[in-house]
């Protein structure tokens, strides 16, 4: 991840409410992310870093539960930077 | 108030915007990186002949890594290949088949040719929303301060993701069994290195798609050249990457270090890591692409052609993007923007190969995405060959037929189901 350029805002364009998390028995998210974002938590929640994402979209294209993620995309001029994409 | 508002810059906003303000519409384009492509990946061959009319002599000024003149479809198991390989001096040069780039290059490249024709580029701003009265969208929000923009037609060229295609009913919200990851690393080396891997030279480059090495998932892998870098990566389904708890990263791994593949990237210096997901639904998975006010283009409209041997995706962006720009552009001159008067997009689209070849492929998802193809298969032809190529004196040669009936059992293949599938195949190819 270090050889990808992100300019983090300060806003997180995507929240995760934890609660949600804890009744999921899939967490697709946690092997599916390719920014390897999603760390599930001791209690059954998730953790979620949004400060390397790729904005790609698979986390809320696999989650199983309703409301568990708030996707948008980071405020304008902001995120990943892909220069040889 | 501009006619036309496109939102994204990739291909298919460029071109959109490219077409619209040569027709003379007042045109703003907004991207929400910070420059166009820098949100944007793709899978390793442009295939520019789509520009011919609205770009001619496209090809000198392209920012080109390499003209693509040998193609390879490649059958993988874990220990065999099975390689089909062409190649051809006639793509190396002018009017040239395809190309590898960098898409910040690219898509840069592009939307400065739709800024040349008029069209007023804004980075850096995201839409969040459209403006919609009576039904009809007349205009889009943008994170920016008093960032409401009216205009005459919205043209959603916002991607994979679109929410605004989304917003306004055509897009479902999430359908992860249409749609794929795709997940690659560019790999710096020397450009005489790679001349000498991939048995090229100049500008000329290799493009390799493979099939049957991503666990089973859905899914293929490629590899092709850059001018000094090699870029390695999987496509694989959303959901089967899901159901089988497997790691995206880990299937590039693996592809990487398969015997066919390794030689070619071996001692490569990681210099970026990307994902992106795409539409891979095909013909039938296709959303209504216009609404009063509203045009949808590129990924935004699913129109990613993934049928097996032809994996196209910004040609069709392009295409289609010029056919949004062009009926946005006339409906506004005309006065009508409602459905009906923005009725030419979908014609001029069903006409040109944008649709023609998505109508013709539309079986040919899958067929390529189908268990059989993606996992049996490739061992049976990979034993089929081995088995053809295997001396095994003193014993004479066996019997084609032996040997197909020997790699079909291995592979847990039946008879019925290969005339099935070769009856399915004929049909989606045709």
């Amino acid at each position: 991840m270090a050889t990808v350029e992100f300019r983090v805002a300060e806003r997180a364009h995507i929240v995760v409410d934890s609660d949600v998390c804890r009744s999921c028995t899939t967490k697709a998210c946690v092997t599916a992310c390719p920014a390897n974002l999603f760390a599930p938590t001791s209690d059954g929640g998730i953790l979620f870093n949004y400060e390397q994402c790729f904005e790609c979209g698979t986390c809320y294209q696999v989650c199983n539960g309703e409301g568990a993620l708030t996707w948008t995309y980071p405020e304008g001029g902001h995120g990943v930077v892909f220069r040889q994409g | 108030m501009p006619d036309v508002v496109v939102v994204g810059a990739g291909p298919a906003g460029s071109a959109a915007a490219l077409a619209a303000a040569r027709a003379g519409a007042e045109v703003v384009l907004l991207e929400r990186g910070p420059f166009p492509g820098s949100k944007n990946v793709y899978g390793g061959v442009v295939y520019g002949r789509v520009l011919d009319d609205v770009l001619p002599g496209w090809w000198e000024e392209v920012p080109v890594q390499r003209w693509v003149t040998r193609r390879q479809t490649m059958a993988l198991t874990g220990t065999q290949a099975l390689t089909l390989d062409f190649r051809t001096e006639a793509w190396g040069k002018a009017p040239y088949n395809g190309c590898t780039t960098y898409r910040a290059d690219f898509d840069a490249w592009l939307a400065g040719k739709a800024v040349e024709a008029g069209a007023h580029l804004v980075t850096s701003t995201v839409v969040t929303g459209l403006i919609r009265e009576d039904g009809r969208v007349v205009g889009v929000r943008t994170d920016r301060p008093d960032g409401d923009l009216r205009a005459g037609v919205v043209i959603a060229a916002d991607g994979v993701n679109s929410f605004l295609a989304k917003e306004a009913g055509l897009l479902p919200r999430t359908q992860p069994e249409h749609l794929t990851l795709g997940v690659k690393e560019v790999l710096a080396l020397p450009r005489e290195v790679i001349d000498e891997r991939f048995g090229v030279t100049g500008d000329h480059g290799v493009d390799i798609e493979v099939l049957g090495c991503t666990r089973g998932i859905p899914g293929g892998g490629f590899v092709y050249t850059n001018k000094d870098s090699v870029t390695v990566g999987v496509v694989v389904s959303v959901k089967g990457l899901a159901d089988a708890k497997l790691r995206p990263e880990d299937l590039v791994a693996d592809l990487k270090a398969h015997p066919a593949i390794a030689p070619l990237v071996r001692g490569g210096e990681l210099k970026e890591y990307s994902a992106h997901l795409i539409p891979e639904g095909g013909y039938h998975q296709i959303p209504r692409l216009h609404d009063h006010g509203f045009l949808v283009t590129g990924d935004a409209a699913g129109l990613t052609l993934a049928a097996g041997i032809w994996l196209e995706g910004v040609n069709f962006a392009i295409g289609s993007g010029l056919a949004a720009g062009r009926a946005a552009a006339s409906a506004v001159a005309s006065g009508d923007v409602s459905r009906r008067g923005l009725s030419s997009y979908r014609k001029d689209v069903k006409r040109t190969f944008v649709l023609k070849d998505h109508k013709r492929l539309r079986h040919a998802p899958d067929v390529v995405l189908s268990p059989r193809v993606q996992q049996r298969y490739p061992g049976m032809l990979a034993d089929l060959v081995e088995g053809v190529f295997t001396v095994v004196n003193p014993k004479p040669k066996p019997a084609w037929s032996q040997l197909l009936r020997r790699a079909a059992k291995a592979n847990d293949v039946r008879f019925h189901e290969l005339v099935v599938d070769a009856v399915k195949g004929a049909r989606a190819f045709r």
